[in-house]
């Protein structure tokens, strides 16, 4: 009798542990997705049939854990390898302690480089910095007005010529911000297209003469394709230091990013995050990284189970649910567990074994909250032993814990109309009935 | 296509030799003596619909038709598939009429034209472009400045006025770009104008304040006149992605876009993602951007676009 209930639960945990390890054929079907979700997210075809072989090569062989699948596994591995590989090195600009700081703006026509510039200019100067905008675009219709009047909401002044000359006002640039006791001078360019010869030649010749101490791609979130040879030709001409992705505010994947981080390999620095000045962020690599492959779905879940669940308590846990030993310490560490990953319902669906069934459980994140505090308020022995929480215990664990003897009163019973439903379900071998009889309020 | 018949093609030409080797070069590997389809060639042409920003679903859809149509082709040479493959790419835009263009703006005046767009994509640069062919076109044209929040709008668009030689509308940056629009299709109207175009700012499209003041434009504009705007065109960034997928789609939701732009073809990005756009939502491409200069824009061909993305 006992036997073949043990045994029962070793086979469904079995299925949920999904095949022990990973094989080409339990993972085609994944990678076949995320190919899909990755082309969709508008990485370039070539940069996701690479990285998707890489990361299968890498993965071939390894141990599934338990409480989730192989998919799951290789959709885990390849979040992490993203976000490596759109992280990397550190994102902060150069400065030349010294002498002159020279960054130059680089880019596409309207990728955002104006507004970045102005953006640029406003944090730096929170760090004391004595900045000059330069406008090298001489050509668009009102870009050295559009850079004054960014200059001016931030008070920063801009220089240019009435020459239609891009190098020159450079050099003129230069000379003044040194003349001027300039520290730092930005440099906005007219955006190019990388196949235009004669601008590109221009670009050449400003990084020539400038030798810029940081040079920056500035490149829209929402490219598509063909943003491995925009920052290819970009990176030939100018040998840019970093990338500054933009429009984020937006609601385009950004799998650009990895298409320009692979083939350039140079550090994500900035995102730009909207049309207002102070919208410049520093770049985090595993946001982005779900953003690419869609987010809130399997990958935060698998993320969290691994992150947070400790193999050795989960199979502590088991034991205890299927001695039916689970106490209220028990109950705390989960909470514990729970607070960190956010939402109960989501660590439930993680214990093994339980999976599916929680989906449609009804349960209150918040209420979790008072409930900790009441647990937290019970002596060790208290939370081993419920059994010996008496009316006074109750009201001293009430005050304890800022709640009421209500509170604590239903908590006790529900509580132990868990454990009552645990040995019910250990007896038929099921845990569906269990969470939905567990409210919290 | 009567109003911009008179358009330099050289310049796009000139643009796809640019980027014609490196497609030259896939498709004779791709080609070159085979007379079965194999999955490598489909797979190459796979790869040239993706990288044309065509996207994962079109792509496989538009190759499992070529399969079927090819399975009672005899000839299954390179050339064939890749003709089939055009064939079926075309045939997503059979659906679009070239209008009577004329008739319509004669039927109409003034002819209120609403573009609209995500920020950067090149909205007052085709204002600038729209306003010269449409004067060249023997027409009295009027700018409406509507982009009343970016820095130098105004200067920017003046300029573009003064380069197409029409009148411009403008007010103080700030002001509610619904009052623009107003009074520009109020002075058109007292003026006897035969075409307005109003610029707007550049919006994201999930930006919900954003979006209900684009509608406020539109209904303040049909207000004054019941049947306008008679056209809204929607300013795609040739560069974009599968984005542009969901800014046509959000874009339609709060005005009736009636026609596509798409710009900055002259660069090596094709701009595949509006045959999706086109497939599912039917809202014809009316021009393409190919520069900078006042003269660059053309009518959109679906022939010349397809031919843009296997060009021999
Ligand atoms: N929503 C949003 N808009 C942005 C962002 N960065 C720039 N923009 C807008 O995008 C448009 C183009 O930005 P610019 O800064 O003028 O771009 P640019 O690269 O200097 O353009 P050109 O000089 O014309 O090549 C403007 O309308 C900006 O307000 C961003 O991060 N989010
Ligand atoms: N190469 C190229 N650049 C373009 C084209 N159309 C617009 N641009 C450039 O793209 C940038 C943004 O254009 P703009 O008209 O200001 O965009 P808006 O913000 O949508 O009004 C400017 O630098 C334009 O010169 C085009 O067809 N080809
Ligand atoms: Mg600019
Ligand atoms: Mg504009």
């Amino acid at each position: 009798m006992f036997e073949e209930l043990s045994l029962k639960l070793e086979n469904t945990l079995k299925k949920v542990r999904g095949q022990g390890k990973l094989t080409e054929k339990n993972i085609s079907d994944t990678l076949r997705e995320i190919r899909r979700v990755l082309l969709d997210a508008d990485v370039n075809y070539k940069v996701a049939k690479e990285f998707i072989e890489q990361v299968s090569q890498k993965a071939l062989g390894k141990e599934v854990l338990s409480s989730i699948s192989p998919g799951q596994l290789i959709t885990k591995i390849i979040y992490d390898e993203l976000t490596i590989l759109l992280g990397g090195d550190r994102s902060e600009i150069k400065l030349n302690g010294s002498g002159l700081t020279t960054i130059l703006v680089v880019g596409l026509q309207g990728s955002g480089k104006t507004t970045f510039c102005g953006k640029l200019s406003k944090k730096l100067k929170e760090s004391n910095l004595k900045i000059l905008l330069i406008a090298a675009d001489v050509y668009r219709p009102a870009a050295i007005d559009q850079l004054k009047t960014l200059g001016s909401q931030i008070n920063i002044p801009v220089f240019s010529i009435s020459e239609q000359d891009a190098v020159k006002t450079v050099r003129l640039g230069i000379e003044y911000a040194k003349e001027n006791g300039f520290n730092t001078v930005i440099i906005d360019t007219a955006g190019r297209l990388h196949v235009d010869e004669e601008m590109m030649l221009e670009i050449s010749k400003i990084k020539e003469l400038v030798n810029p101490t940081e040079s920056l791609f500035v490149v829209d979130s929402m490219t598509g394709q063909d943003a491995v040879n925009s920052a290819n030709a970009f990176n030939e001409k100018v040998n840019y230091d970093g990338i500054v992705l933009t429009k984020l505010d937006g609601d385009s994947r950004g799998g650009a990013a990895l298409s320009i981080r692979s083939v350039v390999g140079k550090p994500i620095k900035f995102i730009s995050n909207g049309e207002k000045l102070d919208t410049l962020e520093i770049f985090h690599p595993d946001r982005l990284a779900s953003r690419i492959l869609g987010k809130g779905d399997i990958v935060s879940l698998v993320e969290k189970a691994q992150e947070n669940y400790d193999e050795l308590e989960a199979g502590k846990l088991e034991e205890k649910l299927r001695k039916n030993k689970f106490d209220f310490e028990d109950f705390l560490k989960q909470i514990k567990a729970i607070k960190k990953m956010g939402s109960l319902s989501s660590l439930l669906g993680m214990i093994p074994g339980l999976g599916a069934q929680v989906k449609n459980a009804q349960i209150d994140d918040k209420a979790l909250v008072k409930v900790e505090a009441i647990i937290n308020s019970m002596t060790t022995k208290e939370r081993i032993a419920p059994k010996i929480l008496n009316g006074n215990r109750r009201k001293r664990i009430a005050k304890g814990s800022g709640t009421s003897i209500q509170d604590v009163n239903r908590l006790i019973k529900q509580f132990g109309e868990m454990q009552k439903m645990m040995s019910l379900m250990n007896q038929k071998g099921g845990g569906n009935s269990l969470l939905k009889n567990l409210k919290f309020n | 296509m009567v109003m911009f018949n008179n358009f330099n093609f050289s310049k796009l030409k000139e643009g796809l030799t640019k980027t014609r080797d490196k497609i030259v070069n896939t498709i004779t590997e791709t080609i070159s003596g085979k007379a079965v389809i194999d999955d490598k060639t489909l797979d190459e042409i796979e790869e040239i619909l993706i990288t044309s920003d065509i996207g994962y679903d079109t792509a496989t859809n538009i190759i499992e038709r070529t399969k079927i149509s090819l399975k009672s082709d005899k000839d299954r040479s390179g050339l064939n598939i890749l003709g089939t493959v055009k064939k079926e790419l075309i045939s997503i835009f059979d659906y679009m009429q070239i209008d009577g263009e004329e008739e319509k703006i004669n039927k109409s005046k003034p002819y209120i034209i609403l573009v609209v767009g995500i920020n950067g994509v090149g909205k007052t640069t085709t204002i600038g472009k729209l306003a010269h062919n449409y004067k060249k076109a023997g027409l009295k044209v009027i700018i409406g400045s509507a982009d009343t929040f970016r820095a130098a709008a105004n200067e920017q668009l003046d300029i573009w006025a003064q380069r197409a030689g029409v009148e411009i509308m403008q007010k103080k940056q700030g002001t509610d770009p619904s009052s623009v629009a107003f009074d520009t299709i109020r002075k058109a109207i007292k003026e006897k104008y035969d075409i307005v175009l109003i610029d707007t700012a550049g919006r994201l499209h999930n930006k919900s304040y954003l979006m209900e003041e684009l509608s406020k434009i539109k209904r303040v504009i049909n207000k004054v006149l019941p049947n306008a705007p008679n056209e809204t065109f929607l300013v795609l960034d040739g560069n974009t992605g599968q984005n542009a997928l969901v800014q046509a789609t959000e874009f339609s939701k709060v005005t009736d876009i009636t026609g596509l732009i798409v710009t900055k073809l002259d660069g090596t990005a094709k701009g595949g993602v509006v045959f999706q756009i086109s497939a599912k939502q039917k809202i014809p491409v009316k021009y393409i951007g190919i520069g900078e200069g006042i003269d660059d824009l053309q009518t959109f061909n679906p022939e010349q676009f397809v031919k843009a993305i296997f060009d021999i």
